[in-house]
């Protein structure tokens, strides 16, 4: 009786175990069909890196302006900055290329073709993730990495192996943040149809906000990015624990390195909240 | 002439119906303006050095930047290249009008209006609430409102050279990609144009990228005193002037060697 309880229950693990495996194949099948379908133009794609790159990177200059300017920004340099301003980039720049579909939601459901995602046996999230992998998002990440290398470098920091796991955590746990705003901005859409820019607030402005250390904002606006958005545990949180700065706040190391673990949780909410929007859905038709 | 204040009128108004849009914008770009102004605030607050522009001016100049973003030229003409792709664009060469003056009030009626609509609530709010400050004089105010009608008309010439650029299709859609990067970074959008180091200012001052915003920021804030300003007005005109030529001299080049697709 025992051993028959027990061998079910393997069963049942074994059984999700081939779902997820499943799945997972499904996915690369989308991805290796995306990415075959962007380099069909393939100077189309280049172009489109490249001016990514520069149109993000430019951005590093006027911060580059401002520290020549003021020297330092409340007891922050220009090299530690880079790390925030390097990972969150990168954080960001995994973040948009895989959850693109959930980012252009707003014409799927505005043309009903969401209504032939539902018909297949398939999880709707993973149809929805798999719909484009955005290729020339690289042009964000390459110059996220090599603002984050030079601050490493500026700062002489040795790459010992808890800091690359933190760092590597750090960048994993913002792209699953960001992953989480776009599962929320396509939920809206449930009922809002139209998608709302106001999402933008969250996504480019969390990207704009978290260039920097949280310390130098208002309280208010730091709690939001703390508690609401968890931004702050997979930007702030880590990079002190890096840098081996002892936090204002008052957090103590541990904390600061397993913080980035909350970027997963808070996009294993947001799927909640997507797959009750799903369960709300009215077809627009047409 | 009355032709293209037709065109003029009928986009202005065809652009004023989006007004749910404008107004979702305007919470976006608020926020976006709370988040610079923090950042400044923690800058200036970092340094007891003498900046090139007080922290007042900052202020002012970094929320007339997010009330009137949309000076920049910064996106595409989404039908001109439509048309230019479907071959449609040959009945804009049938039309009896001047094919650049067509397109420049084209593209200047839509900026307008999105930038009415987004301006004004923008700046009444920062105005009230969020420490953007009156001009310190009437001849300030004066001097701002003729720069800004000049940084538009620069806008409008940009923006039309960027939709000429559209006629060698591909090659053309990066050229108008890195016109919109230059202008982005050069206006002071990104960083008020002061901030720059010493070395870099008289190049951005010959820049025609200033006159999009730079001049009429610091012309409303006193930064660059009334009396001053006249000269600074002159070289947003210079540079207008001279982009319309050079756009119409490229227009005229394009449409030499166009072959209209059929389709």
């Amino acid at each position: 009786m025992r051993r028959g309880l027990g061998q079910r229950g393997l069963r049942r693990v074994a059984a999700l175990l081939a779902d997820i495996g499943d799945g997972a194949r499904l996915y690369g099948r989308y991805i290796a069909l995306s990415i075959r379908a962007q380099m069909q133009y393939r100077a189309s794609f280049i172009m489109l890196a490249v001016g990514h790159f520069l149109s993000t990177g430019i951005e590093f200059l006027g911060i580059w302006a401002l520290f020549a300017r003021f020297g330092d920004l409340k007891g922050w340099s220009l090299p530690e900055v880079s790390l925030f301003y390097g990972l969150v980039n990168v954080s960001f720049a995994l973040a948009e290329a895989a959850a693109r579909g959930f980012d252009t939601f707003d014409g799927l459901i505005r043309s009903g073709d969401f209504d032939r995602l539902l018909l297949r046996p398939r999880s709707i999230a993973l149809q929805m993730a798999g719909r484009e992998l955005q290729l020339m998002r690289i042009g964000r990440f390459f110059q996220g990495l090599v603002v984050l290398a030079w601050g490493a470098a500026a700062l002489g920091l040795p790459w010992t192996v808890d800091r690359i796991a933190i760092a590597l955590g750090a960048i994993v746990g913002g792209a699953f943040v960001f992953a989480g705003l776009f599962v929320l901005q396509a939920t809206l859409c449930f009922w809002t149809v139209e998608s709302i820019e106001i999402i933008n607030t969250t996504t480019y402005g969390g990207v704009e906000t978290a260039q920097f250390p949280l310390t130098i904002y208002r309280d208010w606006f730091r709690r939001f990015f703390t508690y609401l958005v968890p931004l702050a545990s997979v930007t702030y949180f880590p990079i002190l624990a890096i840098l081996g700065r002892d936090d204002p706040l008052g957090t103590p190391h541990l904390f600061q390195a397993l913080a980035p673990l909350a970027g997963p949780l808070f996009f294993a909410a947001t799927l909640q909240a997507w797959r009750f929007g799903v369960r709300h859905y009215h077809s627009t038709g047409s | 002439m009355s032709a293209y204040v037709a065109l003029f009128k009928a986009r202005l108004q065809m652009g004023l119906q989006y007004r749910a849009a404008a107004l979702a914008g305007l919470g976006t770009q608020l926020f976006w303006g709370i988040i610079r102004l923090m950042i400044f605030e923690a800058f200036f607050r970092s340094s007891a050095a003498p900046q090139p522009i007080t922290y007042q001016q900052t202020v002012d100049y970094l929320w007339l930047t997010q009330a009137l973003l949309l000076i920049l030229p910064m996106r595409l003409e989404g039908e001109i290249q439509q048309m230019i792709r479907t071959g449609a664009v040959a009945y804009e060469l049938a039309r009896p009008t001047d094919l650049y003056w067509f397109w420049f009030f084209r593209s200047g009626a839509g900026r307008t209006a999105a930038l009415a609509l987004r301006a004004a609530p923008l700046y009444l709010l920062a105005w009230l609430f969020l420490g953007l400050k009156a001009p310190p004089s009437w001849a300030s105010a004066g001097a701002f409102l003729l720069s800004l009608a000049c940084a538009s008309a620069l806008g409008c010439a940009l923006a039309t050279l960027m939709t000429i650029s559209l006629l060698w299709t591909v090659s053309g859609e990066g050229i108008s990609r890195l016109l919109n990067l230059l202008a982005y970074v050069f206006s002071g959008s990104v960083v008020p144009l002061p901030f720059y180091p010493a070395w870099a200012q008289r190049a951005l001052a010959f820049l025609p990228f200033g006159g999009l915003m730079d001049t009429p920021f610091r012309i409303y804030s006193g930064h660059i005193p009334p009396e001053e300003a006249l000269g600074a007005i002159g070289h947003q005109i210079v540079w207008t002037v001279a982009l319309i030529l050079l756009g119409r001299w490229i227009l005229g080049r394009g449409l030499r060697r166009l072959t209209v697709q059929g389709g």
